[in-house]
């Protein structure tokens, strides 16, 4: 089977007044159709730039100076603007993390649903209304026809990340890149959206890149885990691999430091120092200075040293089981 | 239990929006009502322990945030009482005043927010205990550094300004501010929700340090299940402005009574579990505007029967030191309507 979404040596830089930070550093993984990649890291990772740079959605200062983003076979970025234009939305789209700053406040939802879908599609009003009724009675928006007729804040934060979520789905995408998009819901109704965002994956065969932060959400929802650190995957495989076995020193500090695996009081073990600024970052290992294994052999940069299905980039990665 | 340092007695808290002019002169010609009124906490007793730790959990809208406000001072109880050590905090809704707020100190969510950005950090820290003549001026500067040095950071930073900090060390600034006025209680509203894991585990350690060093109390607000059970003795949940179960950590976490809590537990994803299968809580959470009558989960419950739609569930204790409202906990006459347990 062929990937839905393949990104090879992506690379994003932004020019500062102290230099250029390659925010996306030699990126690559593929999302086969159906399966959920869980992207992870803390903030500075680079997690939602590889978001934004699949998408073509970098703007000055920053630049996309390298690698391949092939969605179902085609390169994007060797397309024309025009031509990304036509793929956004229909081929791959994008759920961002606050629905209240992606919706249109003085829209009616179904008029803008509406638009998203006669953006790609030659027809008519009332079938363009239809289109995005269905497509919210797939995420479980219950009397969908009346939710089409509501302005924005007239729904709950839950309720908006759904029609954000059916706003992407308008045109069943191979690939839609969700940049964290239940940080900022309730856990009940995370639960609800995640339940809702596995059913996708499975019965339509939408291929999804799910950024987050969130350890434990990824663990429950993804098939694979790729982990971002000062803007490399350290290490990527599948969820069972990864949570169970985490081969790179920092994926098990990650881990570690997640309060629900310990004895309750208990300290915590913590991963010294803080995530380092992406200008002048250090040559070698990017995580050496925090590092519990780093040695002298970390001041060049690693290669994988895991296996292809899971890859760490890491001197002394933790032994496989 | 012994020795309660913190008494919330019967506190609600409720914020009224009167309408404007037009629709209030509209009201008066039509004799509708259009105020609108908020029971952000309603009808909360709860009470913590000389160095006990209090987890106050709940979603968005529960009221929690509001119930640290109270405890704080910074709201004055529609209702019921806050004491500290049978005093007052703030005032009561009596109007009695009594100075007795710098004995609870808050901690934010934000650290950038909440740390002002003009003001070097030593002056930060130094600011409470020197307007309330808490120490010599000549100790201050030793006591900062004493400070600084007892949450995690260098004394040299004291000559720093905030922005030259990460969100972990704001937040290591807002400990040593609030522990600058030495004070009986601490209330952390969401003190780590906004940083990383590997940051949160950091601060949280920093916590449970100081408490052991300081015999903190300390009220812990916090959406976040797995870290309240990392560190609360004692965990009371709330849903839409009521605690609906209070139970030590272990014992909750273990075996929650309330069928909130149960959802509650069954929505968060965790790690090492593997590939789940959610069961989420169904439907919204209800507007604390027009709270649902009876039991404020019943719309959401899957147990819940006819009682619950009418009546408001009082608080019982199945045991010493539990406590829980809900029906099917009472006399167990929730579910007439054929729901099973």
């Amino acid at each position: 089977m062929s990937a839905a979404l393949e990104v090879k040596g992506l690379t994003t830089q932004f020019s500062t007044r102290k230099g250029a930070v390659t925010a996306v550093n030699d990126v690559s993984f593929s999302v086969q159709p159906g399966r959920i990649l869980g992207l992870v890291g803390e903030s500075g990772s680079g997690k939602s730039v590889t978001g934004f740079s699949i998408m073509g959605l970098i703007d000055e200062p920053g630049r996309i100076i390298g690698g391949q983003v092939m969605v179902q076979g085609a390169d994007m970025r060797k397309m024309s603007t025009e031509e990304q234009r036509k793929m956004r939305g229909r081929a791959v789209s994008m759920v961002f993390q606050d629905p209240m700053m992606t919706l249109n406040p003085v829209l009616r939802v179904g008029d803008q649903m509406a638009m998203a879908v006669r953006v790609h599609d030659k027809v008519n009003k009332a079938a363009a209304w239809e289109r995005a009724r269905e497509a919210l009675e797939i995420v479980g928006i219950p009397a969908p026809r009346e939710r089409l007729q509501a302005y924005p804040h007239q729904l709950s934060g839950g309720m908006r990340q759904r029609v954000a979520i059916a706003t992407a789905l308008l045109h069943r995408p191979a690939v839609i890149i969700a940049d964290e998009p239940t940080t900022a819901l309730d856990v009940s109704i995370q639960g609800q959206i995640l339940a809702e965002v596995r059913r996708l994956a499975d019965d339509i065969g939408t291929a999804i890149v799910w950024v987050t932060h969130d350890l434990a959400v990824v663990s429950s929802l993804a098939d694979d885990i790729a982990v971002m650190y000062a803007g490399r995957i350290v290490e990527s495989g599948t969820a069972e691999q990864v949570i169970a076995n985490p081969r790179h020193p920092y994926t098990r500090g990650l881990i570690d430091s997640v309060p629900g695996l310990h004895e309750p009081g208990q300290d915590l073990p913590q991963i010294p120092g803080s995530t380092p600024q992406l200008v002048n970052l250090p040559s070698g290992c990017p995580f050496r200075s925090r590092c519990p294994r780093a040695t002298d052999i970390c001041a060049s940069f690693p290669h994988n040293t895991g296996t292809e299905a899971h890859s760490v980039l890491c001197h002394h990665p933790l032994e496989a089981t | 239990m012994t020795d309660p340092i913190l008494k919330i007695d019967g506190v609600s808290k409720r914020f009224t929006r009167k309408p404007g002019p037009i629709v209030s002169g509209i009201d008066k010609l039509t004799g509708r009502n259009s105020t609108q009124t908020v029971h952000a906490v309603n009808d909360v007793t709860l009470s913590v322990a000389r160095g006990e730790v209090l987890g106050i959990v709940g979603e968005s809208g529960c009221g929690k945030s509001s119930m640290g406000r109270v405890v704080s001072g910074i709201y004055a109880p529609t209702e019921g009482t806050v004491t500290l050590e049978g005093k007052p905090v703030a005032r009561d809704h009596r109007g009695n005043v009594e100075k007795l707020t710098t004995r609870v100190q808050m901690i934010h969510q934000d650290p950038f927010a909440s740390l002002n950005p003009r003001m070097k950090v030593g002056e930060i820290i130094a600011e409470g205990p020197r307007i309330h003549g808490l120490i010599p001026a000549r100790e201050v500067q030793e006591r900062v550094r004493s400070l600084l040095e007892q949450v995690g950071l260098e004394g040299a930073y004291a000559n720093r300004l905030p922005h030259q900090f990460s969100g972990g060390q704001r937040q290591r600034v807002a400990i040593a501010r609030a522990l600058a006025m030495q004070p009986d209680l601490l209330v952390l509203d969401e003190a780590v929700a906004s940083l990383d894991v590997s940051i949160q585990a950091q601060v949280l350690n920093l916590f449970m340090k100081l408490r052991r060093e300081l015999d903190l109390t300390a009220l812990f607000i916090s959406h976040d299940l797995s870290v309240v059970r990392h560190v609360c003795d004692r965990v009371a949940i709330m849903y839409l402005g009521r605690v609906v179960e209070t139970a030590p950590a272990d014992e909750l976490y273990a075996k929650p009574l309330h069928p909130y809590t149960e959802a509650l537990f069954g929505s968060v994803p965790t790690l090492g579990t593997g590939r789940a299968r959610f069961h989420p809580i169904k439907g919204e959470i209800p507007s604390p505007i027009n709270p649902p009558k009876g039991c404020a989960f019943h719309p959401r419950c899957p147990l819940a029967g006819p009682r619950c739609k009418a009546e408001v569930p009082r608080l019982v204790t199945p045991s010493d030191n539990r406590s829980v409202a809900c029906h099917l906990q009472d006399g167990g006459t929730g579910t007439q309507t054929g729901a099973t347990a």
